[in-house]
């Protein structure tokens, strides 16, 4: 089992090297990195490649680890136990599995994706320690163990909210994904759209680099904002030409809102665009 | 040769620990990368050893001195071999012939400055072209026989044509916990700084506690309690103008993280040091303030405080009554601080001077003593610090 990248995801080196080490020690992986840089995708991407089934776990502040192993529905059976229905007997028809579970019991080794886990309690990650580590949970309630029959690969995101626990790092592989090259990038977005136009790339690119440059911007595009903007680009059939308008009365990159999604940001680059078009004049 | 690598990342305080050295060499020992191939060793190694992005940069440092025998990159911080060495080097090194080339060129000033709009452009374009650095023999640069890496311009071919060493290119120093700092950084710092607490009016179903109180009574009998909150309470005290005007930016972002971190948190400014007023509203400070007194009196003790402050002034302005700069003090700097300290007990200072220069500083030292050594720079990793040290 190899992890290559797919025609879809262009997976870096350092990524594949990190990614390969964590299905092979079967050991959960953490993936970091600036929003909009694949994190999420990356699980997708994976299971896809391995052509293993994924179990998506989304994180908020209210997840409790617990809820990702089983939950004993108390209530339901209270109200079935007053009306003497037959169910309230056995225990177990009033457990749901939680993702763990489901993943623990599958027959082929599959991506279990625990999406930005510093979203709930700062205690969440250490209640899951045991259950990751040696793959196996107790039920409480009806008194099974629960053990994996194929350790599930887990990747695990983190948007950097809360700082995990060093015994939960620990046991993990780390990886950070950078902000992706121009080089990159250009493969990532000849994978989204081939047919676009080389020249129409450049000077996309170049805008885009620049945004990323202005000092004092609150949110700096990241990869999934540059390929909506392309996107948007192609439908709206704008040309290169106009992208490479050096007219200091133009400015502003068309359909800017794709990019900048602050209003504070749009201000401070339509304001630079201001003086910049100052000193020209004033040049002029 | 590895142990050697795990101790020298120990020795550089990176928090790596015996389970991953053992997690690599497991990882090693199945194959997962090619043990011939020294990128893919750097990559599997910085994925186990390595859990923060904070500390990637000095990850990449300490692999680069281990498996190169460098100088040693840790200790301090590297820094950038200032442009008067390289002067003097060329100066050594260089025929007159040279020295007379880099004369029509316009000199050394000239060129070190293209050097840098160089250096500037190619970090924003990659496209090949004749003129960049240690690309080509038809630049200037590289053609004088100073190595360009001297300058960390990183770009040193290998044999085989693999161009730049990863770890050299050190994309990651702008992550490093002790260099930079933004709200957001802040923000996860100042994180540390929570004490939830169920307390207030009771919103939330109590699910466990009903169903036991229902299986007691033989009812349905329907508990709530209060929602859970951070209930840390803050007080931040800023110093402004003066010297602490090279400081405004980092105060800025630290006021802006604190407000968004903290639910109870009240802000006031004061000069230098605290005496007998502070005041919320800049513009209006001598108009408008607030005794010290009726701050003391109207936030209870369990309020936490932070100073932030260059703690950098005459020692008089602490010690003694009618030492402050702006007006005359009837009871000195020391006096109010102390006060200030006897009702909070815990109280911080953040100081955005670096830390190795506070000895040197008589106020500072003045100051830190007060505060009983509770004076921490205004960093990511003193904001970790500090933070610890309030939830004592």
């Amino acid at each position: 089992m190899k992890f290559e990248g797919t025609s879809s995801y262009i997976a870096t080196e350092d990524l594949k090297v990190a990614v390969n080490a964590a299905i092979t020690l079967e050991r959960p992986i953490i993936v970091k990195g600036e929003p909009g840089t694949g994190k999420t995708m990356l699980a997708h991407e994976v299971a896809k490649s391995l052509d293993a089934e994924i179990i998506t776990w989304h994180i908020k502040s209210t997840t409790k680890a617990q809820q990702g192993l089983y939950e004993y529905d108390a209530v339901t059976r209270l109200r079935d136990s007053q009306l003497g229905d037959e169910k309230v007997k056995d225990i177990k028809n009033y457990i749901s599995k939680g993702k763990l579970w489901n993943a623990f019991e599958s027959d082929k080794r599959p991506v279990l994706l625990i999406d930005e886990i510093d979203k709930a309690d700062i205690e969440f990650p250490n209640d899951l320690l045991l259950e990751l580590d040696k793959m196996e949970f107790f039920v409480y309630e009806t008194g099974e163990t629960i053990k994996a029959q194929n350790r599930p690969i887990v990747i695990i995101t983190s948007n950097n909210e809360k700082e995990l626990p060093d015994a939960f790092l620990r046991r993990c592989f780390f990886h950070y994904i950078k902000f992706p090259d121009p080089n990159t990038m250009e493969e990532i977005v000849e994978v989204h759209y081939p047919d676009i136009k080389k020249d129409l790339i450049q000077e996309a690119f170049k805008i885009f680099y620049d945004i990323r440059e202005v000092p004092g911007i609150k949110k700096k595009p990241s990869t999934s904002e540059l390929i909506d903007w392309l996107k948007l680009l192609m439908t709206d059939d704008v040309d290169a030409k106009i992208l490479r308008e050096k007219d200091p009365k133009k400015l502003i990159p068309p359909l800017h809102g794709a990019l900048l999604k602050n209003e504070q940001d749009v201000h401070l680059f339509e304001r630079l665009a201001f003086i910049s078009r100052r000193e020209n004049e004033n040049v002029e | 040769m590895f142990i050697n690598f795990f101790f020298d990342l120990k020795q550089a305080s990176l928090p790596v620990s015996l389970k991953e050295y053992l997690m690599l060499m497991e990882a090693m020992n199945k194959r997962v990368v090619d043990s011939f191939n020294v990128n893919d060793f750097y990559y599997l190694s910085r994925s186990a050893l390595v859990k923060d992005e904070r500390y990637l940069d000095k990850f990449d440092r300490v692999f680069g001195h281990s498996f190169k025998g460098l100088e040693n990159p840790e200790g301090e911080t590297t820094k950038e071999i200032p442009e008067e060495w390289l002067k003097l080097m060329g100066q050594k090194y260089l025929t007159d012939e040279e020295k007379k080339m880099i004369e029509s060129l316009g000199g050394w000033d000239k060129l070190m400055e293209t050097l840098k709009q160089r250096l500037e452009e190619q970090k924003k374009r990659h496209q090949g072209g004749s003129k960049w650095i240690g690309t080509g023999g038809t630049s200037p640069f590289g053609a004088y026989g100073y190595n360009p890496e001297g300058i960390r311009i990183g770009q040193k071919e290998g044999k085989n044509k693999k161009a730049v060493k990863v770890w050299d290119k050190r994309e990651f120093s702008n992550l490093d916990g002790d260099v930079e700092l933004g709200t957001r950084n802040i923000k996860i710092a100042l994180r540390r700084l929570r004490k939830f607490a169920r307390d207030g009016a009771e919103t939330e179903l109590d699910l466990d506690n009903t169903i036991k109180s229902t299986a007691h009574k033989g009812y349905i009998d329907v508990k709530m309690m209060p929602e859970r909150r951070n209930k840390i309470k803050v007080l931040l005290f800023f110093d402004v103008g003066g010297s602490m005007d090279a400081h405004v930016k980092i105060c800025e972002e630290l006021f802006s993280a604190a407000r968004t971190e903290f639910k109870h948190m009240e802000y006031f400014y004061y000069h230098n040091c605290l005496y007998d007023a502070v005041w919320k509203d800049n513009n209006r400070r001598y108009n408008d303030n607030i005794k010290t007194w009726d701050v003391l009196h109207t936030y209870p003790s369990d309020y936490k405080v932070i100073f932030v402050g260059d703690a950098e002034m005459s020692p008089y302005e602490i010690t003694y009554p009618g030492g402050s700069v702006e007006f005359w003090n009837e009871e000195s700097g020391e006096t109010w601080l102390t006060r200030m300290l006897n009702v909070y007990e815990n109280a911080i200072w953040l100081n955005p001077i670096p830390e190795r220069y506070w000895d040197r500083i008589a106020s500072t030292s003045i100051i830190k003593q007060i505060f009983s050594d509770r004076m921490f720079p205004l960093t990511i990793e003193g904001i970790d610090q500090a933070m610890r040290e309030l939830n004592k």
